[in-house]
């Protein structure tokens, strides 16, 4: 391995403390995939565009190709692991995604089920333009993303009918 | 729609793998890390045409972390060159360029490393001289004798030319009332899927074996990887077992497999290659059909076509895979639904100086119906008929199948008056009209576009020998294994990956469906390319005909045997038993019966209880042919090309700012019939995901490259792809007509929306464009090619 | 696609930043956001020695009252920007540049500052900038130092920044006109995409609707964000109405001299800089009546 220099970086991901050192220049999405092993956060384009990488940093959604793991440090992170039930079972979201079938090769799911979280985060009655909106940066060459605007619909109403709860 | 026929096939059920991609719990290539494994990045030529003087690799090679560079020369003398769908045998194409590169990002170097970080560090240090030559972009000028040469020992740019004339189609053109003739071209554009490709090979030196985990969907993909490292095709195992993130079509990867499997083997270590997005946009040879038509239709004043000639000039790019073949598949469906009683075809394939062309949805398919239907909305304008009324007139009718084509295929069955209807009165056609003239009359443009398209289904391999004569492929199989263990739980062995097809539903359904057991307690595996039973991989829109087949007929085997122990046991004959649910009984007697359970424990434990000559345990494999295979073309070309024949009606409408340019589709239904769904929200999705992909070829995508050659349209800021905001929702209206050819009626639907979106969408376009006098024939319609021909109408405010 | 290897540093003070600045120069760049910064340097299309991480400085961060309108911290989250009731209150501009910006993802990081020293030509918040008038807070080792937005944006992504300072914060006038209408049009492929040109204008109008102050500028059509001071000059004491405002855009358009690229020729992005010019006018001289 060559010298590169190695910063210690210490961060909160799905409500576990991790820590690890990495390069500077170790994306916080290659941090999270082949540092951490949390390889449910995908790599579509590196660039910022596709939305694959999509995370929650500190409760808003960012793209994870776009910011150096160091950037990071002392943030919390939810990745898509982190929206399941604690046992590993899918939530009501993912769940929703299911029950449409808001996915076809679930590459770019992650991402989408990052930025349909953040939006019911913050708005349980969205209207599709509401879901459009949000999901508008994650690109999907899959579904026409029909399936996942009827997901994220379905999700809000079980949300709201429980009152938000995961 | 609920089909009573069935238990599970057409229900609303869940799919078995969306649980795992939810959960962040999907296994794509990149997510597989194999110990000790080491990292490529390429060295890409910036140049289109070039001739690499000298590769200086020192630099690289003394950095800490960096393990070899590969180059051209060393790959070239230890490696068959790939293969090439056609009979172009001096047309040689290896992973890396030697001595001469041939379009901008070929992959001239291919640097190991530590990790990826590094090797990028590494190829940045590794020096090419260039001595840069003629270039050629234009797929014209590359037919002219002059041309600089892509492959001089080819001896021309042609890599297939043939004109095929299929009935009196002189005579019918002499004949018509009227003809006309028009130029139309498709653009450069792919399926793009959000993974890049990617591999990781490991060689097991005690074993003598090379272990492969690719993002893969390429038939003969084990043989092609082991023939071309001069290994026995036993020496390769695929994993088929890695999940595929979106393919349709373009995820071959043959030469980034050989490359990764050369290193891997040469240097001892594990190696992954997962492209980067640059890599994989120049450099990844997955760009689309490039084509230029030339159309020429003959037609009565009552708006009966009578013949069509098309010339096709499809620009290749500077290497053959099955490129060239995607010319081949049309020829089954060249008539689209319509009756046409003779066709000129002139498929003509021709190398350039850009990045290589691969398979992409429909293979050649979409483009040709482009055509076909910017020629039906031509005539109807040119007759001042109504497009509706031209296209049910010559429409081949429900009573017609099954119908026999020119060019020697026969559709198997269909509704087409049907269907179109469905769709018409799901957009509610007449209000879509008067919208249109509102939008109109408000100084808006406005158009409809219709589309009335073929889905040719169940892919076989009749191209190959069509398009060359040595290659006497007739068979195009696919194959399932179903086993039910001692504990009962049945489990179905499919051969191939899968890219988002749902594979593990189609085959938990069709078992379940057979075997009347819950297809939510089946478990479908991919076994791997050793283990695994003969596939021809999900392509061509095959896999719920051909994996479904395949399935069903094993899953009849277990049945099969079960009936034969339990009437062993019951001393009962055959007919008087009955089969519900997994349990045996006699009809007259329903109590006497032998269930589920007791019949495994015999088949698994008690062969003093098995029938004599049946073999004990209980498993099935099943390898099924694709009907109306194995017969090769006649020598004028004629073939049955695939079997089933799914037709959609595509029913859209346009709004477009005048002052800009930019259009809007505010509307879309479209009417599709594949037979019997086998799973609905399988096949709505690829259908709504069909469409997105059409809208982009339609409107937004485009690989372009400069003057001298370089792609412009390289990241995702510059090759754009429809986002929600962009893609409409879609109203999906079903028919079913079943295939007569397949168990349960089923047709492919793998390519549907994608095969008449592009079609209707161009075809709203110059609906609105019409009354300004003017008519664009060229993808992508952008907001600035809509602008500059309305600028050229001189209708613009 | 992996950033070529940096040194990091983390400061916790502007002065800190400035001097790290003053002693690597250009080997140094700031990232706060790093939405544009970070995909430049994925494709080593920038390749800083050392990259100066401002992103957690409090003092950059913020929107407060100041003299002459709303001062906003160089690192504010674009999302913060949009979502502060100030803003919405008194810049409707900004707010109505801001749903232009990207998507929700990337404003969320990207900072308002940054877009403004990355000087995109077609980004929607150095139009903003360049049209209202705003001023560029600046410090370097040696002090502070102040530039008008109108003397800040040179060429495609270069501008009077000097390698050696940091942006610190922005100024935005506020107009307390009686009547002040504003508006913000672009015309981009696809949402989010950047602008194949855009446009945004505020009025002020009189009781009788004579235009008494405005502001015009486009963006995609001109190698900066450019206001275009002449045109609006143009506009006062004139009456809103429609044919003076479209006889002002074309001529307007005329002048610009626009770079063609893949997406739009040279004279497309003219001529949508004048459809836009003419529908931002228009728009803002409603607003204003209304
Ligand atoms: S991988 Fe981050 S946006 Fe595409
Ligand atoms: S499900 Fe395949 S890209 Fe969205």
């Amino acid at each position: 391995m060559s010298a590169e220099k190695l910063h210690v970086v210490t961060l909160m991901v799905n409500g576990q403390p991790r820590s690890a050192a990495v390069p500077a220049r170790t994306s916080l999405v290659d941090f999270l995939r082949d540092t951490l092993g949390l390889t449910g956060t995908h790599v579509g384009c590196e660039h910022g565009i596709c939305g694959a990488c999509s995370v929650m940093l500190d409760g808003e959604p960012v793209r994870s190709c776009l910011m150096y793991a160091v950037q990071a440090d002392a943030c919390a992170i939810t990745t898509v692991e982190g929206l399941s039930q604690p046992d590993g079972t899918p939530g009501v979201l993912q769940d929703a995604f299911c029950e449409t079938h808001g996915m076809q090769c679930g590459y770019c799911t992650p991402g989408m089920l990052i930025s349909a979280h953040a939006l019911l985060q913050t708005n349980l009655n969205p209207t599709e333009a509401d879901i459009r909106d949000a999901i508008g940066g994650n690109l999907c060459r899959c579904t026409g993303y029909v399936q996942i605007v009827a997901a994220v619909k379905l999700a809000a109403e079980k949300l709201r009918a429980t009152g938000g709860a995961k | 729609m609920s089909n009573s026929k069935f238990r599970y096939i057409g229900q609303h059920r869940r799919t078995k793998e969306d649980p795992r991609f939810v959960t962040g719990r999907g296994r794509y290539v990149a997510d597989i890390v194999v110990p000790g494994m080491k990292h490529v990045a390429l060295v890409a030529s910036p140049h289109a045409s070039a001739r690499i003087k000298a590769i200086h690799a020192d630099r690289a090679l003394a950095m800490d972390g960096v393990h070899y560079v590969l180059t051209g020369a060393e790959l070239v003398a230890a490696t068959e060159a790939l293969m090439v769908g056609v009979d172009t045998p001096l047309v040689k194409r290896y992973p890396l360029a030697h001595e001469v590169v041939r379009y901008a990002g070929e992959w001239v170097a291919a640097v190991v490393a530590d990790t990826r970080a590094l090797a990028e560090d590494a190829a940045e240090r590794v020096e090419v001289e260039y001595e840069t030559l003629p270039c050629l972009l234009d797929p014209e000028a590359a037919l002219n004798p002059d041309a600089h040469l892509v492959h001089p020992a080819h001896g021309s740019n042609v890599l297939y030319r043939r004109k095929f004339v299929w009935g009196a189609v002189e005579e019918d053109f002499a004949a018509a009332a009227q003809t006309l003739s028009f130029r139309c071209r498709w653009a450069r554009s792919a399926t793009v899927p959000i993974e890049t490709f990617g591999v990781t090979a490991r060689w097991d030196p005690a074993q003598q074996l090379l272990d492969v985990w690719a993002s893969i969907q390429m038939p003969k993909y084990p043989d092609q990887i082991a023939r071309t490292l001069r290994l026995p095709g036993n020496a390769v195992r695929v994993h088929f077992d890695v999940d595929v993130g979106g393919s349709y079509g373009v995820k071959r990867g043959i030469k980034h497999t050989v490359l990764v499997g050369y290193l891997a083997r040469k240097l001892g270590m594990p190696i992954r290659f997962i492209e980067d997005r640059l890599e994989n946009m120049r450099g990844g040879d997955m760009h689309g059909p490039d084509r230029i038509f030339d159309m020429q239709v003959a037609f009565e004043n009552d708006g009966t076509i009578r013949a069509l000639k098309i010339r096709a000039l499809d620009d290749v790019g500077a290497y053959a895979g099955r490129s060239p073949l995607q010319l081949g598949k049309p020829v089954g469906a060249i008539v689209g639904p319509y009756q046409i009683h003779s066709v000129e075809y002139e498929p003509i394939s021709v190398l350039t100086n850009k990045t290589a062309q691969e398979a992409v949805r429909g293979f050649g398919q979409a483009p040709t119906n482009f055509a076909i239907e910017s020629a039906i909305d031509r005539v109807a304008r040119h007759l001042n008929m109504d497009r509706v009324a031209l296209r049910r007139h010559n429409l081949i009718r429900k009573d017609q199948f099954p119908y026999l084509i020119p060019s020697g295929t026969t559709y198997d069955s269909g509704d087409y008056h049907t269907v179109l209807d469905k769709a018409m009165a799901a957009a509610d056609y007449p209000a879509l009209v008067a919208a249109r003239d509102a939008a109109r009359a408000a100084g808006k443009l406005a158009g409809i576009g219709i589309a009335t398209c073929l889905e040719p289904s169940g892919g076989n391999s009749s191209f190959e020998p069509l398009f060359n004569p040595k290659n006497l492929t007739t068979t195009w199989m696919d194959s399932c294994l179903v086993r039910v263990d001692l504990s009962g739980a049945i489990t179905g062995v499919m051969n191939t990956s899968t890219s988002g097809q749902g594979h593990e539903t189609l085959v938990s359904t069709v078992v379940g469906e057979i075997l009347e057991r819950d297809p939510a307690d089946i478990r479908v595996v991919h076994a791997d390319s050793l283990n695994a039973l003969p596939s021809n991989s999900p392509v061509g829109s095959r896999m719920a005909i051909m994996l479904g087949s395949a399935a069903a007929g094993a899953a009849k085997i277990i049945k099969a045997n079960l009936m034969a122990i339990a009437a062993h046991n019951l001393k009962c004959p055959l007919d008087d038993l009955v089969y519900r649910d997994g349990h045996v009984s006699v009809k007259a007697e329903p109590s006497r019966v032998m269930d589920w359970d007791a019949l495994i424990e015999i088949a698994h434990r008690r062969i003093h209880q098995m029938p004599p000559g049946l073999e004990p345990g209980l498993q099935a494999k099943f390898v099924f042919e694709v009907p109306t295979g194995g017969g090769l073309p006649t020598a004028d070309g004629r073939v049955q090309m695939y079997p089933c024949y799914s037709f959609e009606a595509h029913v859209v409408l346009v709004e477009i700012d005048p002052a800009t340019g930019q259009p809007t589709l505010t509307r879309y239904a479209i009417g599709h019939d594949c037979g019997t769904m086998i799973s609905p929200q399988i096949v709505h999705g690829m259908t709504w995901g069909g469409i997105a992909h059409g809208i982009g070829a339609a409107l937004y995508e485009k690989f372009a490259f400069s003057e001298n050659g370089q792609l412009a349209s390289q990241t995702f800021m510059d090759y754009l792809m429809p986002s929600a905001m962009e893609v409409p929702s879609v109203d999906i209206v079903d028919h079913c007509t079943p295939s007569p050819l397949t168990v349960f009626g089923q047709k492919g639907s793998g390519e549907a929306g994608y095969l008449g979106a592009p079609a209707a969408i161009a075809c709203a376009i110059n609906d609105a464009l019409a009354p300004s006098g003017h008519a664009l024939d060229e993808l992508p319609m952008t907001p600035m090619a809509i602008w500059s021909t309305l600028q050229s109408a001189g209708s613009m405010k | 696609m992996k950033s070529a290897a940096f040194e990091y540093q983390r400061v916790t003070s502007v002065a800190q930043a400035c001097a790290l600045l003053a002693e690597h120069g250009a080997d140094a760049k700031l990232i706060a956001g790093g939405q544009s910064l970070v995909p430049m340097m994925a494709m080593r299309l920038a390749r800083p020695a050392v990259l100066i991480d401002i992103g957690r400085i409090a003092d950059l961060q913020g929107i407060t009252v100041c003299d002459e309108g709303v001062r906003i911290g160089a690192t504010t989250r674009q999302a913060h920007v949009q979502a502060d009731a100030l803003v919405q209150r008194e810049l409707p501009l900004l707010i109505q540049a801001m749903r232009w910006v990207g998507h929700v993802q990337t404003r969320n990081r990207g900072t308002l500052g940054g877009s403004i020293v990355h000087a995109d030509p077609s980004a929607e918040i150095p139009l903003v900038a360049a049209v209202l008038e705003a001023t560029l807070e600046l410090q370097d080792a040696n002090g502070s130092s102040e530039l008008s937005a109108a003397e800040f944006f040179y060429a495609p992504m270069v501008t009077a920044i000097a390698p050696d300072q940091c942006l610190v914060a922005v100024r935005f006038p506020v107009w307390r006109d009686a009547h002040v209408g504003s508006a913000f049009d672009e015309i981009s492929i696809r949402h989010g995409d950047f602008a194949l040109a855009s446009a945004c204008a505020q009025v002020a109008l009189d009781a009788a609707g004579v235009v008494t102050r405005c502001v015009v500028g486009v963006g995609g059509a001109a190698p900066i964000p450019q206001a275009l001071p002449e045109v609006a000059a143009q506009l006062v004491g004139q009456s809103a109405n429609a044919t003076n405002l479209d006889a002002l855009a074309a001529a307007a358009a005329a002048a610009l001299d626009p770079e063609g690229d893949l997406h739009a020729s040279a004279e497309y992005r003219r001529h949508l800089a004048q459809v836009l010019l003419g529908r931002v006018l228009r728009a803002a001289c409603e607003k204003a009546k209304a």
